[in-house]
């Protein structure tokens, strides 16, 4: 039997409306991009066609007001999370993933077991994760480019694995690495980060119930774009964190290299936990674009699943961004 | 045909043909047709082909120098004007799509982000160029004052440049092209210059 413990930042299931409300949301930009156009003659014109249109959700007029009220969240749309995505290998183009992943090969796909634990070796996916149910999770998932998704992702909880993988005492941190196929990613003749990706986790923090290996989205198999055949999903870290395509594991002692972090330490700290307090050094932190929606949303503490406070409580997230 | 003629009909079609860009991206939203993110698009778009006109206007001396061709000269203002045109489209769907007129968030973009403290100066700073593009006001300003107003042009290429290289996550790969055209096209200016001096010279 299959028990789930929702925490309350979690995202309930009749909080989430139907795809097909979601649909009608282009209508709006349809309206509003002839009204930009046409802004240097009617600036009046913008104000009433952003009326016209915002005045169902929001009894205020008061730009400010909106942002800060928090509103449900809403599924974003199947065919949004699979065309809009940051997967280098693929291109730097948010486009280029699923274009590039069409045909991306998963399988056979093993994934190698290293470092300080008990059970390393290499293993063929399927063994690693048949033992584990299993099941649903909704989270929001915050890019640190300042947009943002919600997405009903399928997996288990990293936790879960890790356990049996049984790491000694030694192991304070956990490494994955992405595949770096030149055949299959074109990206990776590209020099913008060091192939292959990496990225790490303290060992407290990928052994908490929110951090999430996930298989699928939708109920469906993920697709290349979206990291498949495995992926981390960490949701109240920055996007670029929750790691896609895993093809190791490794467990160190020392605090592992993070590709973003290699490629700007000034820019992408190691744990990079969603903080509206603290700013990208090129741009605001503040708030969010969540796609599909037209005004910005706050941005929340660790993305407002606070119930990871405690894992930083010692922390000044100000210097250990 | 005479040339007066030949230079009115490429006019308009190069009138026309600078018009397609914001067509194209009208025709794009109307049919839903922007992706996931339908106002980055936007931005993007219409910040683009700014900047892909500035540079267009940078190009007509360099032709003139290289191949002794007159006729680009002839397009070098409406290819500046659609330049200020993108970039007020742009920076309108900054302030009302962005931002949506959150004016304090605006002024802290302004005055915190170098990316836009940037894009704003080159916004302002074309301005002047705009306003003085008219045969009148060339008469007016005269000939040399004008002329060393509107090479402003160049600080504000740069500028725009170093917009857009800022405000990419991972640096300045995609800004690469736009960089390389210019350093050409600057070249091709300094290398004329140097010449005229050695000719001078001898």
């Amino acid at each position: 039997m299959l028990i789930k413990i929702k925490a309350s930042s979690e995202c309930k299931e009749h909080e989430v409306s139907d795809e097909k409300f979601y649909r009608s949301r282009r209508s709006f930009i349809t309206q509003s991009v002839p009204a930009i156009a046409a802004s240097s003659l009617a600036p009046g014109l913008l104000l009433s066609a952003c009326d016209a249109k915002t005045a169902s959700d929001t009894p205020s007029s008061d730009p400010a007001s909106k942002a800060s009220t928090p509103k449900a969240d809403t599924l974003t749309p199947y065919q949004d999370i699979t065309t809009y995505n940051n997967f280098y290998e693929f291109g730097t183009d948010k486009a280029d993933p699923a274009i590039h992943a069409k045909n991306f090969k998963v399988s056979p796909w093993t994934i190698r077991v290293e470092g300080e634990a008990k059970h390393i070796g290499t293993y063929a996916l399927d063994d690693l994760i048949a033992p584990h149910p299993e099941q649903e999770r909704i989270y929001r998932l915050r890019c640190v480019e300042a947009w943002s998704m919600v997405i009903p992702w399928m997996g288990f909880p990293l936790a879960d694995l890790i356990k049996r993988l049984e790491p000694n005492s030694k192991a304070k941190y956990v490494q994955f690495e992405t595949l770096a196929d030149a055949k299959q990613m074109p990206g990776l003749r590209s020099t913008v980060l060091k192939w292959p990706y990496v990225e790490a986790l303290r060992l407290d923090e990928a052994m908490h119930p929110l951090t999430l290996l996930a298989t699928g989205i939708y109920g469906k198999s993920l697709l290349g774009q979206n990291g498949a055949p495995i992926r981390l999903v960490v949701p109240w870290k920055y996007g670029f964190k929750s790691i896609k395509s895993i093809v190791a594991i490794r467990f160190t002692e020392k605090q592992p290299n993070t590709s973003w972090n290699l490629r700007s330490p000034r820019e992408y700290g190691f744990y990079s936990n969603v903080n509206p307090t603290v700013n990208h050094p090129r741009w605001s932190q503040k708030k969010e674009r969540r796609i599909g929606e037209f005004r910005k949303r706050e941005t929340l503490m660790f993305n407002g699943y606070e119930e990871v406070a405690s894992l930083y409580s010692a922390m000044d997230l100000k210097k250990h961004t | 045909m005479d040339y007066l003629q030949q230079i009115k009909l490429l006019k308009r079609f190069i009138f026309f043909i600078c018009s397609i860009p914001l067509a194209w991206l009208i025709w794009q939203a109307t049919q839903g047709k922007l992706g996931a993110n339908p106002i980055e698009a936007v931005i993007h778009s219409t910040g683009l082909w700014a900047l892909r006109f500035l540079l267009l206007t940078l190009t007509a001396t360099p032709l003139q120098l290289l191949f002794k061709w007159n006729w680009p000269m002839q397009l070098r203002r409406m290819l500046g004007l659609y330049a200020f045109f993108y970039a007020c489209l742009h920076l309108s769907a900054y302030i009302y799509l962005d931002q949506y007129f959150a004016w304090a968030d605006i002024i802290e973009d302004i005055l915190k982000r170098p990316y836009i403290t940037l894009g704003m100066a080159a916004w302002i700073l074309l301005i002047p160029l705009a306003i003085t593009s008219t045969h009148k006001m060339v008469q007016r300003l005269g000939g040399k004052r004008w002329l060393l107003l509107h090479k402003l042009v160049y600080p504000i290429a740069t500028i725009a440049i170093l917009h857009y290289a800022l405000l990419i996550k991972s640096g300045w790969s995609l800004a690469a092209p736009y960089i390389f055209v210019f350093i050409i096209l600057m070249a091709v200016r300094i290398k004329n210059i140097t010449d005229n001096k050695k000719y001078k010279s001898q």
